[in-house]
Formats: C-alpha cells, sequence, structure tokens
C-alpha cells in the first residue's frame, strides 16, 4: 500500500493572503494620475530682442479671468460653460465674419481636398496673480474641449471614425487643419 | 418503526474554507492592478482640481510630480499655512525647480530624456502666481511637456 501523504494544512493561507491583500491597500492610493496635458512654448534666449508679434486683431480670442474668477472675452463677461462653444465658433469662422479671425483655402489632399480654415488664429489666456487654480483649469480644459470637439468633427467627417481611433498620421492632418495655439501671458495684477 | 433519536449529538460538518485563499488572492490582484503606489508621503495636502478633458499619464518612469498646497498638519508650526512646493520628500523653493529637473533628467535613459513629463499636482485653491512661477521655472529647465493633475468631473 503506497503510503499516504498526509495533506498539508492550508488553513493559514487565507490569513497570509488578507496580510498582503491589506498591506497593498494601505500603501496605494486609488486616484489614476490623469491630467490636462499641455505644452509650454520654449524659453526665449536671453540675448534675443522680445518682437512684439503684430497680430491683427481679428485673429485673436482675449479671455481673461480677474482676481475673483470672473471671465472676460474679448471684453464681454462670459460663463465657463459658454466659452467652449464661443472658442469654437471662433476657430471654425463658418459664416466668415470680418471680426472673427481670417479663412484661407488650403489643399490637404485626399481625403480632404480644399479646406477652409483659420491658420492665424490665437486664443490668449491672460489670468491674474491671485485666480483660482480651479478656475484657471476650468477655462484651459474649456480651450482644449473645444479643440478636441472640432477635431472629432473632423475625424467624423472624413473618416468616419473617432479621432483616436485613428492612424498617427491622419491625426497629424487634423492637428495641420486645426493647430492648438493657446498662448499664455505672464499673470498680472489686474486689481479689483 | 420511527426512531426517536435523542441523546445524538448532531455535528456541524466543517465548513470547507480551502478556495478562501483564492477569493482573497483574486481582490488582491484587483486592487494590485487598479490602484498604483504613493510615490512620495505628502508633506502638503492638496485637493485635486476638476476637468473633463484627460490624458492619462503613460509611462509612470518618466513622470516627475511637483506639489502645491498648503503644509499638512505636522509641519504647519514650521512652516506656517503658506501655500508650498514639495519636491520629492521635501519642501523647496521656486528656484530649486530648475536643477531639480535637471538631475532628474540626467538620470534618465538618454532615449528617453525628450519624453520627461512634469506632473504638476496642486491644490485647486491655489493661486496663479505660484503656478505661473513654476511654469516660468520649467520653461527655464526646458522641461515643457507638463500635465496638470486633475479628476474627472462627473458634474457641474
Amino acid at each position: 500500500m503506497a503510503k499516504k501523504i498526509p495533506q498539508i494544512n492550508a488553513s493559514s493561507m487565507a490569513d497570509i493572503s488578507f496580510l498582503l491583500l491589506i498591506f497593498f491597500l494601505v500603501t496605494t492610493s486609488m486616484d489614476v494620475n490623469q491630467g490636462l496635458a499641455r505644452r509650454l512654448p520654449a524659453p526665449i534666449p536671453p540675448d534675443q530682442k522680445i518682437e512684439d508679434k503684430d497680430i491683427n486683431k481679428r485673429n485673436l480670442l482675449v479671455v481673461k479671468i480677474n482676481s475673483a474668477n470672473q471671465l472676460m472675452v474679448q471684453g464681454q463677461l462670459m460663463d465657463v460653460k459658454q466659452l467652449r462653444e464661443r472658442a469654437k465658433e471662433f476657430i471654425k469662422n463658418e459664416s466668415n465674419a470680418d471680426y472673427y479671425p481670417k479663412v484661407f483655402e488650403e489643399d490637404f489632399g485626399a481625403p480632404f481636398g480644399v479646406v477652409k480654415y483659420t491658420k492665424d488664429h490665437v486664443i490668449s489666456v491672460q489670468n491674474d496673480v491671485d485666480t483660482q487654480y480651479q478656475a484657471y483649469l476650468d477655462v484651459q480644459n474649456e480651450l482644449v474641449a473645444a479643440y478636441n470637439e472640432l477635431r472629432e468633427e473632423c475625424a467624423q467627417k472624413y473618416f468616419h471614425k473617432a479621432y483616436n481611433e485613428l492612424e498617427e498620421d491622419q491625426q497629424k492632418q487634423i492637428q495641420k487643419i486645426y493647430p492648438q495655439k493657446i498662448s499664455e501671458a505672464e499673470p498680472k495684477n489686474y486689481g479689483n | 418503526m420511527a426512531k426517536i433519536r435523542r441523546n445524538e449529538k448532531r455535528e456541524m460538518p466543517a465548513l470547507n474554507t480551502s478556495s478562501l485563499p483564492d477569493i482573497i488572492f483574486m481582490l488582491l490582484f484587483f486592487f494590485m492592478s487598479v490602484t498604483s503606489m504613493k510615490e512620495v508621503t505628502y508633506k502638503v495636502q492638496f485637493k485635486n482640481p476638476q476637468a473633463t478633458e484627460l490624458t492619462k499619464l503613460e509611462k509612470k518612469s518618466l513622470v516627475r510630480y511637483i506639489y502645491v498646497g498648503t503644509p499638512t498638519a505636522e509641519f504647519r508650526k514650521q512652516y506656517g499655512a503658506e501655500t508650498r512646493i514639495q519636491l520629492d520628500d521635501a519642501f523647496a523653493e521656486t528656484k530649486e525647480i530648475g536643477e531639480y529637473i535637471v538631475n532628474e533628467r540626467s538620470s534618465m535613459k538618454e532615449s528617453d530624456q525628450g519624453l520627461m513629463t512634469v506632473s504638476i499636482k496642486a491644490d485647486k485653491e491655489t493661486r496663479m502666481g505660484i503656478i505661473a512661477d513654476i511654469k516660468q521655472e520649467l520653461r527655464r529647465a526646458y522641461a515643457l511637456k507638463i500635465s496638470y493633475a486633475a479628476t474627472q468631473r462627473t458634474s457641474y
């Protein structure tokens, strides 16, 4: 008769794995690392003179946030929720209005063909030293959302696909049509 | 004929717990995959702002963090309640950021150096003055890829 191997007592296994579980619960944090990705402009070399770039007034959308977190777009008080629509309108300029940026027509090749776009538009965000971070981020978020929505529309129109499902060079083409141009001035003290 | 049992004690059968470790391990793996290790012990406290257009930070080895917030209770006596910056495990001044970035970058692989991302984890109540200073400092150090850490907004 074969010798019977005594069964290993595995009842403490549960305790060990519980211990491990609790250790991981304590040392880890639930929050995933996500954020609003932005790119800073390269620094200006100290020997280079700061040139005042002549930007046509119609190509510029000025967004100001004051110390009380109020938003002013082109001299008008505005709610953050309306900013996205306003920015989209500004970037597209479908009506070819003369107070919105100049519309250029350019052939982007298949499948785009000739596309009307505003290549010189700039959105300038100015904030106060005392502006709250959340208010600033709200504005940044809405502007990035405006670009994302436009790119999404473009992807649906020409490729019938979602933007983030496209190939990399297709995304680059769309980025050329809707280049992200958000310029940030250093904060000033506007008072208030 | 029915037999009346009287003094026979009915014993409860032992519960089979052999699958318990498996279940716990499953839980353990779940938590290991959805959570991330704390990078440092926080000396400042901050509540992330909210946003909707979020992207995930992909490679953790390429990300460096700058924490901005008010010192936690145990450091408040020493450092006051003003907004402070934390780099790695210590409080830092704004002008130390440049050096920190350069040091961190040189410790990376050469192929990765251009891909470094700086994540700014700041409290939502922070004033923009200090954030702007940090941004200027990052520009000077050529750390141009940044990410404003935020949580997903669920409603306005």
